[in-house]
Formats: structure tokens, sequence, C-alpha cells
């Protein structure tokens, strides 16, 4: 038995909180002060973008509550038709611009994860597959990942979403937005996954304990879920981590582009596309406040992917 | 430690007349060319690697079976092909009158696994560090169905970890929290919790401590005999073997040079190749005996050399053995494939 003070069946019923808190990992977070408020800023805005509908005076995409009259009001002023109080100004539309920000913050980051769980799962199971199976599907795969690679992920995204909606009806477009969108980042950014996945399993199935459970007759799936997937996991939290910023990123870039969420249910992107019409007439804050937002949805989300992988990189401790 | 499971020696099998385990003419070829793209352009023609050629052995019931060599000589191939990890190119395992490799004989062959364990060379790396060890040993009762049951699992756990002399509180610990002993304790822990009766040791020994070597290797014969177990030992350390074995076959560049009983191949042995071997162990025992020193290294076996594949480090290489390849010359218990020991030149 161990020198150690804690008795081994006392550390098994310690909650997975405080052995998180007391791990290496834990110890990395407590002890850098960029990943404590990077973490603090993401989900200040993500409990704030769930919670929207209560700490907004307006919902932005409901047509009714809008008052034209209000449009313009600078930021800090009362609006001149419902006398409401605009603290980040209104929109052309008389929309406040805190509540589309809020609203808009909600559309991205559900796309953003949406799409990063949509290509973590296509990657991660193409890349098993790839590194476990090898042979003539390995070589397919991991072709068509390299040719994706070698075409931009917006362009990629463009080609997806050019496609869907020549193939979806028009009088659909709007509410198949959300998951076309969903579809067009994740499959621009799956072959990330699918490369990671497939040179870690690569490196795992070679070792004993893959053998030792196809010696007791396991196939090739369950070796996969239950043996390599487990151990090919590090590297796939952060790329998901560090992804889910790229792809608000890209969701905004499309949105900007014109070619994403509709004005009717504002993205951070459509808030800044709408903004900068209005730029050189004055009306700044409905450019820079969602531009605001964007960034530092996206720099905080990145701080805290660059910290998870220093974090997990054992070379680097 | 009376447990249900130590008290299960494998009699019913015992009774079954001929050898558990049959190997015939086992051959295993790889392609280690390069890609066909680079292979085409450059011209190259395919590369086959002869890992294994036309080796045959039988593995009597509750013996130990010890496979010598150096690196490369094909041992750990055999190991692969004789638990089914590796589809031999020509030749077939055959474990208790069932083949290894017919296509028709799946559903026996089902049956079977349960009976064929595999302790591996690096405790290291054959345990799983994501899962916890009390789930790793019960994966082969879990996989073949022994039982469902939660409670009965977990018992047959404790009483595996007590048999390897491990605590049952460690079953839930992760593999890193062990050292290179116990964790091979933890591997033969598995092995054993299927009831096996023919267990594959690919170099069980060769990653520890040589005061843990010693630890393992009573172990497992402690268990042999407590279980009636049949080895197939896999080693390049003679010492090791020579604790182990009931029988010997040595191999060289992926074949067979001399099958012997432990005591003969020590006392005396045929094989120049096995001389060799036996040179290069320091015992006190063997001093002052005459050694031949050879010198080499062991041949590509992507190109052997023609004839006896030992020629060219063979001290008593004469012209018949460049050209002719021996065949094995079985006299009593002792096969030997040297056209020197058939001439009586040494």
């Amino acid at each position: 038995m161990s020198v150690l003070a804690q008795p081994p069946a006392a550390q098994a019923h310690r909650g997975l909180l405080a052995r998180a808190w007391d791990s290496d990992i834990g110890y990395s977070f407590r002890t850098s002060p960029v990943a404590i408020g990077a973490a603090a800023i993401t989900l200040v805005i993500v409990l704030a973008t769930v919670f929207a509908e209560f700490i907004t005076p307006q919902n932005p995409f409901d047509a009714a509550a809008l008052n034209l009259m209000d449009g313009f009001t600078p930021p800090g002023e009362a609006g001149a038709g419902s006398g409401m109080y605009f603290g980040l100004g209104a929109d052309s539309q008389g929309r406040d611009m805190y509540s589309a920000i809020l609203y808009g913050s909600r559309v991205s980051l559900l796309i953003g994860t949406a799409s990063v769980i949509f290509s973590l799962v296509l990657g991660v199971s193409l890349g098993l597959i790839a590194g476990y199976i090898g042979g003539r599907i390995e070589a397919l795969i991991m072709r068509i990942a390299d040719i994706q690679l070698s075409f931009p992920a917006i362009l990629v995204a463009l080609l997806v979403f050019g496609i869907a909606r020549g193939l979806i009806h028009p009088s659909l477009h709007e509410q198949m937005t959300f998951a076309v969108m969903t579809i067009a980042i994740g499959l621009s950014n799956w072959a990330q996954y699918a490369r990671t996945v497939r040179a870690s399993t690569l490196v795992e199935k070679r070792k004993e304990y893959v053998d030792a459970a196809r010696v007791i007759g396991l196939r090739a799936f369950p070796v996969m879920i239950k043996h390599v997937l487990p151990n090919v996991a590090g590297p796939i939290l952060v790329i998901a981590t560090i992804n889910l910023a790229l792809a608000v990123l890209e969701e905004a870039t499309l949105s900007f582009l014109g070619v994403g969420m509709p004005p009717t249910q504002p993205s951070l992107g459509t808030l800044i596309r709408i903004g900068q019409q209005f730029l050189f007439s004055g009306e700044w804050w409905i450019l820079l406040f969602p531009s605001l937002a964007l960034v530092t949805i996206a720099l905080s989300i990145n701080l805290f992917g660059d910290w998870l992988r220093d974090a997990l990189n054992p070379k680097l401790r | 430690m009376s447990t249900a499971i130590v008290e299960q020696p494998n009699e019913v099998f015992a009774g079954t007349a001929g050898p558990l385990v049959k190997v015939d003419h086992l051959t295993c070829v790889f392609d280690v060319s390069r890609p066909w793209l680079e292979r085409t352009l450059a011209g190259a023609p395919k590369q086959m690697l002869t890992a294994v050629a036309d080796l045959s052995f039988e593995i009597a019931r509750r013996e130990t079976f010890a496979l010598v060599g150096e690196s490369g000589s094909g041992k750990s191939t055999v190991a692969r092909m004789v638990v089914g990890l590796l589809s031999p190119t020509a030749g077939q395992v055959t474990i208790d009158g069932v083949s290894m490799s017919d296509p028709r004989l799946a559903a026996a062959r089902e049956k079977l696994r349960r009976r064929i364990q595999m302790i591996f060379q690096d405790p290291f790396a054959s345990l799983n560090p994501r899962w916890r060890v009390d789930r790793i040993v019960a994966e082969p009762i879990r996989a073949f169905g022994i039982t469902r049951n939660d409670a009965e699992v977990e018992a047959r756990v404790s009483e595996l970890l007590k048999l390897v002399r491990l605590d049952p509180a460690d079953g839930r610990k992760y593999p890193h929290e062990f050292s290179g002993g116990q964790r091979q304790r933890i591997a033969i822990a598995r092995a054993l919790s299927a009831n096996p009766e023919f267990i594959v040791c690919d170099e069980p020994t060769s990653a520890l401590d040589v005061s843990v070597q010693a630890q393992i290797l009573n172990l497992m014969r402690d268990l042999q005999d407590r279980l009636g177990l049949t080895y197939l030992f896999i080693s390049h350390n003679l010492a090791v073997v020579r604790h182990m074995a009931t029988r010997i076959g040595v191999m060289y560049l992926g074949r067979l040079v001399e099958v012997a009983p432990a005591r003969d191949i020590f006392a005396h042995p045929r094989h120049p190749y096995t001389r060799m071997l036996l040179d290069a162990v320091p015992d006190l025992a063997m001093a002052g005996r005459q050694r031949k020193p050879v010198d080499g290294e062991t041949p590509n076996p992507i190109a052997p050399p023609p004839g006896c594949p030992f020629h060219p480090r063979c001290p008593f290489a004469a012209e018949r053995c460049r050209t002719e390849r021996p065949h094995a010359i079985v006299t009593g218990s002792v096969s030997v494939a040297c056209h020197a020991v058939e001439e009586g030149r040494i």
C-alpha cells in the first residue's frame, strides 16, 4: 500500500469535481489567469445567451415588438417611438442592439456547437475506421480528406450551402437554414479530426491491449469503440474546443456574405452585415457592438482551447 | 485459498488422446513492398519477407513447449498465428482437433477461443490505460458471456486477483498505479479469467527486472500445476526457458533447427546454432566447456541464404550446407535439421 494519507476507499468515494480540481489539469487551470478569464467570459456569454429571454427588454425576432420610430437610436438614449432605453442603441428597424446581440450570439453558438459535434462525429468515425481497418478504405478516406484540406473551409461550406439550397424547396429555406449551416460548416471541418484520430489510432492499434481484446474474439467495431477510442480522445477535445471558435467565425463569415442566417433570425454575422451598411452614415453602433461580441466569443474560446492544448500536452508541462 | 477457480483443473479435456496443439507446415509471408505507385515508378519488384517457413511441432497437454531464438527469428509471429491474431500464408494450426484456419469450423473455433489465452511481452502496453483493473480482468468473462451477474463477475475478479497475489481492492485502480511485475500479474489474471487450458506466453518476462522475472515464472509454474495449463512459451532467454520448459524448439530465421526435451538441449545441444546460443549464456555450470564463437548477425529474411540458412555463421559449414536445405532428422525425442549432425561431422 502507498504511504499517501488517503486510503483507497476514500479516494474512490470522492466526487468527480474534487478529483478533477486536484488533478494536474485542475492545477494548471487554477494557476493560469488566462484560462480562468477565458473560461469565465465564455461561461458568462453562454449563460447570457441561454437565458436571453429573461435579461433582454425585447424579443428582436418578433416584428410586432419593434417600433420603427425607434430606428437608429444612438447608444444610451431613449427611443423616439416607444421611449424605451437603448443601452447599445437600436438598428434601422428599431431593434435593441443588446437584445439582438444576445439572441444572435445564441444562434451563432448553437450553429457552432452543432457543427462541431457533426464534424467531430463524422471525422472521428472516419479516422478510426481508416486507422484501424487500413488498406484501400484508409487510402480512400484520407485522399478525400487531403483533397478537402486543399480548399479553404469557407469555400467548402459555400459549396455545400449552395448545393443544399438547390436541393431544398424554396418555401423551406428559412426553416432549414439552421440545419444546412450546421452541415455545411461541419462538412468543411471533419478532415482535421479524421487525420488526428487516424494518426493516434495507427499508434494505438499496434499496442498489445488491442491484441488482448482480439484474442478473446472481439470484432473490429467493439475494439475500436471500447479500446481505441478512449485512448485517442485527448487530442479530439482540444481540436473541438479550438474548432468551436473557428466554426462561430465561419458561420459569421457565411452570414456576412449573405448566404447564412436570414435577417429574420439574425446571427452575429447577419447583424454585422446589416451594420456595415450604416457605417458611413454615422450609425457606428450597429456594426461595432455585434463585432465586439463576435471577437470576444472567438477570443475567449480560442484562449481556453490554447490553454487546454498546452495542459494536455505532457511535453509542455 | 480454496475457490471455485482454483479447484477447476481441466480434467474434462485431459482425458482426450493426442496432442493439444498441432502446428503443421506453418508458413507466414509478409508483403513488405513499397506502395504500388512508388514501386511501379521505381521499377522495383515486390518484396516478400518469409517470417516463418514450414514450421511443424506438437504440444502435449500440460506441458510447456518453449520456442527460443534471436530477435527476428519469427517466434512472435508463430505465437500470433497460434492464437489466431494472424492468419498463416500456408499450413495450419490445430487445437484439440479444431483447425484455426478452416472457415467451415467457425462455430467450433468460437468455442475454442475461450480455452486459448495469451500473455504479452510488454505489461505497460498490454493493459488498456483507460480501464480500471477490475474491468480489464473481467473483460474475457463478459466477452464469453460466462456470467452476466455483476456480483458474480466481481467475486471472480477478486478471486483472480488473489490468485495472482494481488489485493482484491486493487481492482479499483488504473494500470499506471502498478509496477511492471504487478501489471504482468494483472495480465495473467486476465488470461486466467475465462478458465483457459492453453496459454501462449510471448516473452512474458523480458520487460521485467530480473528479481521480478523469477516471481512471475514461479507464479506461472504454480498456476500450471494447479489448473492443468498447457503453455507455449516464447523467449529469447535460455535461462528463463530452462526454468519453465518441458520441450524446447530452437528457431532460426523462421525455421525450427532443433526440437528436443529441455534436459537434452542443455546437456547435449546438437545443432551448431543451439550450441552458439548456449555458449552465449553466462553460466557457471558451463564454465570450462569449449566455446565456438560465431560471428555475424541473422541474415536478411527477405533474401535468406541458399541451403542451410545458418551456413554463413556456422563453423561447421561444408559445401552441401551452402546448396542444400537440411530437413529435420528425428532420432527418438530429438529432431535436428543439420547436415553436419546427419553426417556425424559433429
